[in-house]
């Protein structure tokens, strides 16, 4: 039960709950389209990003498990006014919290409110769910019209 | 009213892994419809073949080679007795349900259909029986026609006998559906075909577990299904199919054990089965499938399905009693699954919750992405019954499923 509680904090599941920057957005300039086949979780993540390669604006859609969706969520307000650049090394970040042994008190202050997701590599099936909107964001920043698997 | 007079704690000796504690507690596990776990007669029938008797077979002058063979021709003998084939000439080994169904839609359909011809499926296949026949839809231009389904997951027979004409060559359906567990209509099928002069196979993989099998009786052309479902190893599987048809249709795959002579003039193929099995089977594997049949047989398996059947009900009232829980899947007839759904909670997250109390359930689509289509939803927690369970598993179920309800609240 208390991994469960770590798992699922209140934040999770508040985000899973209402979803932040969810839904379509006018103007999107990147795009790109995350799949995890094997559990048939889709997502969206559309973004306006400016002439200075600042993200304007990031929102994101699809259906996902709590985990996935509260990621999402997150992810969004995480790079919203944030330079591409500064957006690719969160994913660098979250990426080496939910997938290395990094102890938790070492983990990078930039990573914020994403530092809830620091339970989730106790569950290894679930690690794909928390990443796959930051695998989704990565491809849309850098490829303009990527599509990702969590299988790829 | 839950007593049964099968004998389901004698039955749980044969099978060691429900020993296991996962997290420290007992492990309940309520997957068998994606793989079902093996009794010891199964294990140690495999280890005595391969510590004792394996070698290649149908090849060496060896006695070894030859008892191996013996062994493996027994294991075709067991199923075709098992499904009520007529001859063990008539079943082809195969890895598993996949590869069966594969083999008649290469061999079989890749050689029979064209443009003009149309294969009948149902929106509750599994994708093992959907893809293998968009593949050879692609090859040879027929059309993929499909029946579809109705909110209790039954199959409409209406639609059914509009989409079976005189262009169909084929019906291909599930005797009993994984994501849903509904037993399907096989005589009106069955029927249904014959009278426009068409074929038919039926995926077997759900349902050699939880009814009893005879396909004299079912009428079908085709009957494909996997060891692993049936407590056997998994790599293991039989195709039966009527020896008219096997005879007059071409190999499939090439390799050795497929021919009697091979020579840059010409290979002469060998008779069915032999024909479609190519290369080294898994040897042991079929061995083991055989022992699991003969242990089947050792089993009241009336009062074993009796048994399964009041489970499915105990858990389908249990979960439903919680509230916020929406059964997917209520056929009138339906066998060993139980399919749900719950307000605010996906299948993934239930899947970890559930398997955090040791409670194993599969959570996803199942591989039945239709399905999750027809019913508006992108996956559904299963629970899945065999034998092998008790009333108490379904207990831990629901509370699990309760701890779940209280940690989203």
């Amino acid at each position: 039960m208390s991994d469960l509680r770590e798992l699922y904090q209140q934040v999770i599941l508040d985000h899973n709950r209402k979803p932040r920057n969810f839904g379509d957005l006018d103007g999107a300039n990147r795009f790109a389209h995350g799949d995890n086949p094997l559990c048939g979780d889709k997502i969206q993540v559309l973004l306006k990003v400016d002439g200075d390669n600042i993200v304007q604006d990031v929102k994101f859609k699809g259906s996902g498990c709590a985990i996935s969706t509260a990621s999402a969520s997150l992810m969004t307000e995480a790079i919203k006014g944030k330079t591409v650049v500064a957006a690719l090394g969160l994913f660098d970040l979250f990426h080496e919290m939910v997938t290395s042994d990094l102890p938790e008190h070492e983990l990078d202050p930039s990573l914020g409110k994403l530092g809830v997701f620091y339970g989730v590599r106790e569950f290894p099936v679930r690690v794909k769910c928390a990443s796959l909107s930051w695998h989704t964001v990565h491809a849309a920043l850098t490829d303009s019209d990527a599509v990702v698997s969590t299988e790829a | 009213m839950m007593t049964t007079p099968f004998d389901v704690v004698a039955v749980r000796g044969d099978f060691p892994v429900l020993g296991r504690k996962i997290y420290g507690k007992d492990l309940v596990y309520l997957d068998s419809a994606a793989s079902a776990q093996k009794p010891s007669q199964v294990l140690d029938a495999q280890r005595a073949f391969d510590a004792t008797t394996y070698s290649n077979i149908h090849r060496g002058v060896h006695r070894l080679s030859q008892d191996a063979t013996v062994a493996y021709e027994a294991a075709r003998k067991k199923i075709a007795a098992f499904l009520g084939a007529p001859s063990e000439h008539e079943i082809v080994l195969t890895s598993g349900t996949t590869e069966a169904i594969n083999l008649v839609t290469q061999s079989w359909g890749r050689s029979t259909l064209g443009p003009d011809d149309e294969v009948v499926i149902t929106w509750m296949e599994h994708h093992s029986n959907i893809v293998p026949w968009q593949l050879v839809a692609e090859q040879t231009g027929c059309t993929l026609r499909v029946v579809p389904i109705d909110d209790r997951g039954e199959l409409d027979l209406d639609a059914a006998r509009k989409l079976i004409g005189p262009r169909t060559r084929m019906v291909a359906f599930a005797h009993v559906s994984n994501a849903l567990g509904t037993i399907n209509p096989v005589s009106e099928l069955v029927a249904l075909a014959k009278a426009h002069g068409a074929l038919t196979l039926l995926d077997g993989a759900q349902a050699v577990p939880h009814v009893k099998v005879d396909v004299a009786a079912l009428g079908c052309d085709f009957y494909a299904f996997s060891g692993h479902k049936l407590f056997g190893p998994s790599g293991t599987g039989a195709l039966w199919g009527r020896r008219k048809l096997l005879d007059s249709m071409p190999p499939w795959k090439g390799g050795g054990d497929m021919i009697l002579s091979v020579s840059f003039d010409g290979t002469r193929y060998n008779s069915v089965p032999h024909k479609f099995e190519a290369g080294t089977p898994n040897i042991s594997g079929i061995v083991g499938l055989g022992a699991a049949i003969d242990y089947l047989g050792g089993l009241d398996l009336d009062a074993a399905f009796a048994h399964e059947e009041a489970l499915v009900h105990h858990a389908t009232e249990s979960l439903l009693a919680l509230g916020k829980i929406r059964i997917i899947g209520t056929a009138k007839n339906k066998a060993s699954v139980v399919s749900f759904v719950t307000e605010g909670i996906h299948p993934h997250d239930m899947g970890t919750i559930l398997d955090q109390e040791g409670v194993a359930v599969r959570a996803g689509h199942h591989c039945a992405q239709p399905v999750m289509e027809s019913f508006g939803i992108p996956a559904t927690t299963r629970a899945s019954f065999a034998f092998y369970n008790t009333h108490d598993d379904v207990d831990r179920l629901v509370t699990a499923v309760r701890t779940a309800l209280e940690i989203f609240g």
